[in-house]
């Protein structure tokens, strides 16, 4: 993750902060001068993840800029939740404008910021997985092969949460949503390919492509930082939890997203013009049941009828996940599943 | 304001939208008690003083640990560190090394010779303590920081107790132990040595004290009667110790058994071996698992020579041969005859079968009920209405320095409600800091650092000291292991991870508080506070 020599501070760079880290090395969030881009009184559910994310992530995206952002949104839960009009919890320039436009919407202001002399206005394009990977998706396709100065962030929380949980091509396999019931021989989603964006945008060969999740944000302000070094389209993916759609408890939002990496169904990587440079090893490995069963969208699969075949194949993405990433330094740190 | 064309509201916040109000349970900072403080048996706030031990400021952490426990270097030395056993850490990798730092700790104390809180203001109450043990010791620091005028009576030549004439030198290095006495008596504690006490209620009122504190210590090595020829073959391990420590060893033979499976038995043993004998012999009636002394000590004494006759008792010494019936233990574990002898070869035999204590000076103070050979005391020590309070090995307890030394502090503190005449309101103790509680994934890994020891063949021959002590790097980092169970350490996860900012960060050791008006109760602060100070409580409806 980063190339620090590793010391030893209690919590090490774990936490948020440690009062035993020069100020430098603590995070935005551990500050209390951290520019709060969305401020309270948001309308997000207890224990959002979103929420969360978009605040990790636009906070260190203001430090690194100084400041100077304009943030385009898609439609989602976060445009929803944070602007119910007149009210916004928005403390920086931001608009919206459709579901599926946010990135041409993007290269607008970016192209509009170029034209004024403005470059030192850095412009991030955010959406949910809908609006990234169904609904804004050609137009993101364009961004990215135009190569147009702008940090787009998803934020995955598997699913149409706001209009009331319906698949999306990020929902994982075997996941129950209000369209695809528990029934049939093979209940929830269909086992596929889904779409794996981030490696959709590694194929258009940007400046860089990352992964992160709401459970390590010292990784995940890194992956900010690193992406605001850089020009031209960037691309950043990060798991948010979703208590709502997913049937978990509201305060599990950061073990939910810490288990999915430790599982290893979700890859924690970076990658610079196609090429994967460094993948987030995993800690503490655990099978995927432990993540599965904290959440009522997999209840299917245990209890009264359990479905240990499929839980196996969930296990199977993990695994493929982990050798095509090298999650696992040591082979002696595999654990029975 | 201009308002846009089709616009009809001026832009609000989201601030006066209070979710405060969706909330059925509320997230609150608690303090609960680490499992550390909790076994300490002198009262460390072990927790309170690693905290300023972590960031590099020894001499703070050394003036918390004092505020309880004024020998810090002793009892890294000599504690059985019950801390270490109930830590917490050892679900995760291994216990944190307390006993080490506190020796750290004590050790730089005594090098850089800080000195101990002022004494209080004074009282014009005079008490006096019978007996410099680890009790007396502990009573008069405890006493002269309230305030009151400590005179300390001690029967030997020289302060310290069991702590000198029980514990051998290669366990406590005399210099040490006598550094940290003397910055006791430096608080302005009189003393009187080679004073024995025949009647402590005829001294009380001669010497118009307020009130007594008697901590005369367990000096009676218990006998049993073994048939044996040569009675001078046979000493008791109490008086062999004593007389090592007065450089006056008694010649023991070559061939040393010592009967007893205590820390004494183990003490004497690794005492005769280094005095020359070849073989140190320990005979123990029960099993491994049954016996009364620390592992470590086993360990230790194993390695530097002494072997362990498990299930024996001593049947009779004839001449040179001692003769050992072997035992069986029953289905309660209690050990009992086998009818089976065998023979061994021995030149003395020391006896460490535990020890009484001598309460004769008790036999003209009204109202001291002694039972077991021990005096019963109320919870704050008082042993008698006229203001005899009693503590250490002459109290029913578990019989160790530390347990003595946390007597000495709860009597004064009830001598201190008795001649003032306050009525110290019991603390209230926190509920424990379980493990439970714990989210573990946000300590660093770091496995323990150890202690150095001495080489064995040092150790079979010198009273040098065994059990070296961690340098500043390791004792920092040793330090830096500890969970802060219970207790926020500052580490802003909740600040950090509340969906709604709905917690303020007050700065440096000001921790952190909730804004009600925004929280929602989604609890994510509590399930991700690293040490548990975090609780979930119903809000009223």
């Amino acid at each position: 993750m980063t190339n620090q020599p590793v010391h030893f501070y209690q919590v090490g760079s774990f936490a948020v902060g440690n009062r035993l880290l020069r100020d430098d090395q603590r995070t935005v969030q551990s500050n209390t001068d951290r520019a709060n881009s969305i401020d309270s009184g948001h309308r997000a559910c207890q224990g959002c993840g979103e929420a969360l994310g978009a605040r990790y992530a636009l906070d260190a995206a203001m430090r690194s800029c100084d400041g100077q952002i304009v943030a385009v949104n898609a439609t989602g839960c976060l445009e929803v939740f944070s602007t119910p009009y007149p009210e916004t919890s928005w403390r920086i320039p931001w608009l919206h404008s459709l579901f599926g436009n946010a990135p041409a919407v993007a290269t607008g202001v970016a192209a509009a910021m170029r034209v004024k002399g403005r470059e030192d206005v850095r412009v991030v394009a955010q959406a949910g997985d809908g609006g990234t990977v169904d609904i804004g998706f050609g137009c993101l396709s364009g961004m990215f092969e135009r190569n147009d100065d702008v940090l787009f962030i998803c934020y995955d929380n598997e699913g149409y949460m706001n209009t009331g949980v319906q698949r999306s091509a990020a929902t994982p396999p075997a996941a129950r949503t209000a369209t695809t019931d528990v029934v049939g021989p093979e209940p929830g989603n269909v086992f596929g390919q889904g779409k794996d964006l981030p490696r959709l945008a590694m194929a258009h060969d940007i400046p860089y492509v990352a992964t992160a999740t709401v459970a390590d944000l010292h990784d995940l302000e890194h992956k900010v930082e690193r992406a605001m070094e850089l020009r031209g389209a960037r691309y950043l993916h990060v798991l948010v939890p979703c208590p709502l759609g997913w049937g978990s408890a509201s305060n599990e939002t950061i073990h939910l997203a810490r288990l999915a990496k430790e599982t290893g169904l979700f890859p924690v990587f970076e990658a610079e013009h196609g090429v994967v440079t460094n993948a987030t090893q995993i800690r503490r490995r655990v099978p995927v049941q432990d993540y599965l069963s904290l959440q009522r969208r997999y209840a299917h699969l245990f209890g009264a009828h359990p479905r240990p075949d499929v839980v196996a194949r969930i296990q199977s993405i993990a695994d493929a996940n982990i050798a095509r990433y090298g999650l696992l330094d040591d082979s002696d740190q595999e654990v029975s599943v | 304001m201009e308002i846009p064309f089709a616009i009809t509201l001026d832009v609000g916040s989201s601030r006066s939208n209070h979710t405060g109000s969706w909330r059925v349970e509320r997230p609150v900072y608690v303090d609960r008690l680490p499992p550390c403080n909790d076994a300490c048996p002198a009262g460390e706030n072990i927790q309170g003083w690693l905290y300023y031990a972590e960031s590099g400021n020894y001499r703070r952490a050394w003036e918390k640990l004092v505020e309880e426990n004024p020998m810090p270097a002793i009892m890294g030395r000599i504690c059985f560190h019950p801390c270490e056993t109930a830590c917490n850490r050892v679900q995760v990798d291994e216990a944190v090394g307390i006993n080490a730092v506190e020796r750290f700790l004590g050790d730089l104390a005594i090098e850089k010779r800080w000195s101990l809180p002022i004494p209080g203001s004074d009282t014009g109450k005079r008490v006096l303590v019978v007996g410099a043990g680890p009790a007396g010791l502990s009573a008069a620091y405890h006493l002269r920081r309230l305030g009151h005028q400590v005179k300390l009576v001690d029967s030997a030549s020289q302060l310290g107790g069991m702590m000198r004439y029980g514990i051998p030198a290669y366990r406590l290095p005399r210099s040490v132990l006598d550094a940290e006495i003397a910055r006791i008596v430096a608080q302005g504690v009189e003393v009187e040595l080679n004073h024995v006490v025949h009647d402590v209620e005829r001294e009380r009122i001669d010497g118009k004290f307020d009130a007594v504190f008697l901590a005369v210590g367990a000096q009676l090595g218990k006998r049993v009667n073994i048939p044996a020829g040569d009675s001078s073959r046979v000493i008791d391990a109490v008086t062999f110790l004593h007389q090592v420590a007065e450089d006056d060893p008694p010649l023991l033979g070559r061939r040393v058994v010592v009967y007893g499976g205590g820390d004494t038995a183990f003490d004497a043993a690794r005492t005769a071996r280094r005095l020359g004998a070849t073989d140190a012999v320990i005979v123990y009636r029960r099993n491994r698992e049954h016996m009364g002394a620390s592992g470590d000590e086993l360990e230790q004494a194993l390695g530097e020579g002494v072997t362990v006759r498990w299930l024996s008792t001593v049947n009779r010494f004839e001449g040179e041969k001692m003769v050992l019936e072997k035992m069986a233990l029953n289905a309660e574990g209690f050990p009992e005859p086998t009818g089976e002898f065998e023979e061994l070869d021995a030149d003395a035999l020391v006896l460490a079968l535990g020890q009484d204590t001598d309460l004769s000076l008790l036999n003209r103070a009204p109202g001291i009920n002694i039972t077991n050979g021990v005096v019963s005391v109320e919870s704050s020590m008082m042993a008698a209405p006229s203001g005899i309070f009693a503590g250490g090995d002459a109290v029913p307890a578990d019989r160790t320095a530390t347990v003595a030394v946390g007597h000495g502090k709860r009597a004064a503190h009830g001598i201190d409600d008795f001649v003032m005449g306050n009525d110290r309101s019991p603390k209230v103790r926190h509920g424990l800091a379980t493990f439970d509680r714990l989210n573990t994934w946000y300590y660093a890994d770091a496995p323990r650092q150890r202690r150095p020891e001495l080489e064995r063949i040092r150790r079979q021959s010198t009273f040098d000291e065994v059990i070296g002590g961690l340098n500043e790097d390791n004792a920092l980092f040793e330090a830096r292991r500890c969970l802060s169970c219970g207790n926020c350490f500052e580490c802003d996860n909740c600040f950090g991870v509340c969906p709604d900012n709905a917690v303020r960060k007050l700065g440096t050791g000001e921790r952190y508080e909730f804004d009600y008006d925004f929280c929602k109760g989604c609890g994510i602060c509590v399930t991700e506070c690293p040490c548990g100070a975090i609780e979930m409580v119903p809000e009223k409806i």
